[in-house]
């Protein structure tokens, strides 16, 4: 497996950082370095990971304090240049409270925590967080969150639709969409999306918990496998390019 | 209050509640509670958020200006949220 640099960052309170980290290194045997929340450097990292847990005690809102994080500042020009960055859980909260990617989060419908293996249909296979999957696999991946409720209005879920910014949505096992296999009152029975440019995604469920093959279930590796390729492949074009 | 900066201190109080347009499913668990209760008469409950900010400044204006920016930096999320407040003198 070619090598690239992950950035897992840590906020006071993240705990899923480890998981990724190891994943990433120990399974994928790529170039990871944990970035500190007050850094104010991203250390020339490939890749950002901003990883779950419950940054500053997801004190106001999930997400609402650390995105005002030192890191965040250098988080927000990476994308903002094209870098590629992923949030899983409370990641993917302190995006949308950025403002890198639309929407917000609200309590489960049902008031519960839930921590649970879900089925996700993969919505769309063209994308560089996506593309070791085929359009409509279905991946079994945890959640555990208490506010996963995804919300966005009208104009903005019609504008994710068609932009295929949708990746990834709560399904049946045999990958229909029903209101039964939504586990959290998300619109639209959406889990995971991507920004308009196609490098910043963000994602409920927790693929770096599905990644070990000691664990038996490698759904969530594709996930990052398709990122390693997607990179690899952007560096041998542009080899190419220069000769 | 007037302190030795020449400043005086304001209190703002702000409440921050999720758009109408927009279930709220606590404020629903809540509402059944009370009618479980055998509580009559309550057609909707919504839930929402309280916060006080000690404010010190020059003048009742800049103090509500400082809160509004307060609450569009940080304290609401304009993606789903409503914020409302008052400011007074203490």
């Amino acid at each position: 497996m070619p090598n690239m640099k992950f950035g897992v960052v840590v906020f006071p309170g993240s705990n899923c950082d480890h998981d990724a980290y190891d994943v990433l290194k120990r399974c994928f045997g790529q170039e990871t370095r944990f970035l500190w929340h007050k850094d104010s450097s991203l250390g020339g990292v490939d890749v950002v990971i901003l990883p779950g847990g419950f940054s500053y005690g997801d004190y106001l809102r999930c997400g609402a304090i650390a995105r005002f994080s030192p890191i965040m500042k250098e988080v927000a020009a990476f994308a903002g240049r094209g870098g590629v960055v992923m949030g899983i859980c409370n990641g993917f909260q302190i995006l949308c409270e950025a403002g890198l990617l639309p929407g917000a989060f609200l309590r489960n419908e049902r008031l519960n925590f839930v921590c649970d293996f879900v089925n996700l249909r993969v919505e769309n296979a063209a994308t560089r967080f996506t593309g070791a999957c085929e359009k409509g696999d279905v991946l079994r991946i945890p959640i555990a969150h208490g506010e996963g409720n995804y919300y966005a209005d009208d104009r903005t879920l019609e504008t994710l639709e068609n932009n295929g910014q949708i990746l990834f949505r709560y399904c049946e096992a045999d990958g229909s969409i029903t209101a039964s296999s939504n586990p959290n009152g998300s619109r639209s029975n959406i889990a995971g999306i991507l920004n308009g440019a196609g490098n910043v995604m963000g994602l409920m469920p927790h693929p770096e918990r599905a990644s070990d093959p000691m664990l038996r279930n490698t759904d969530g590796g594709k996930i990052f496998r398709s990122v390693i390729e997607s990179l690899v492949m952007k560096e041998q074009i542009t080899d190419l390019s220069i000769s | 209050m007037f302190d030795a900066c020449g400043d005086y201190l304001y209190l703002a109080k702000i409440t921050v509640t999720t758009r109408k347009s927009i279930l709220d499913p606590q404020g629903k668990a809540v509402h059944h509670a009370l009618a479980s209760l055998g509580m009559e008469g309550i057609v909707d409950v919504r839930i929402g958020k309280f916060i006080e900010m000690k404010i010190d400044t020059k003048t009742t204006h800049s103090a509500e200006e400082i809160t509004r920016e307060a609450c569009k930096k940080l304290l609401a999320n304009p993606v789903m949220e409503d914020f409302a407040f008052s400011v007074e003198e203490v």
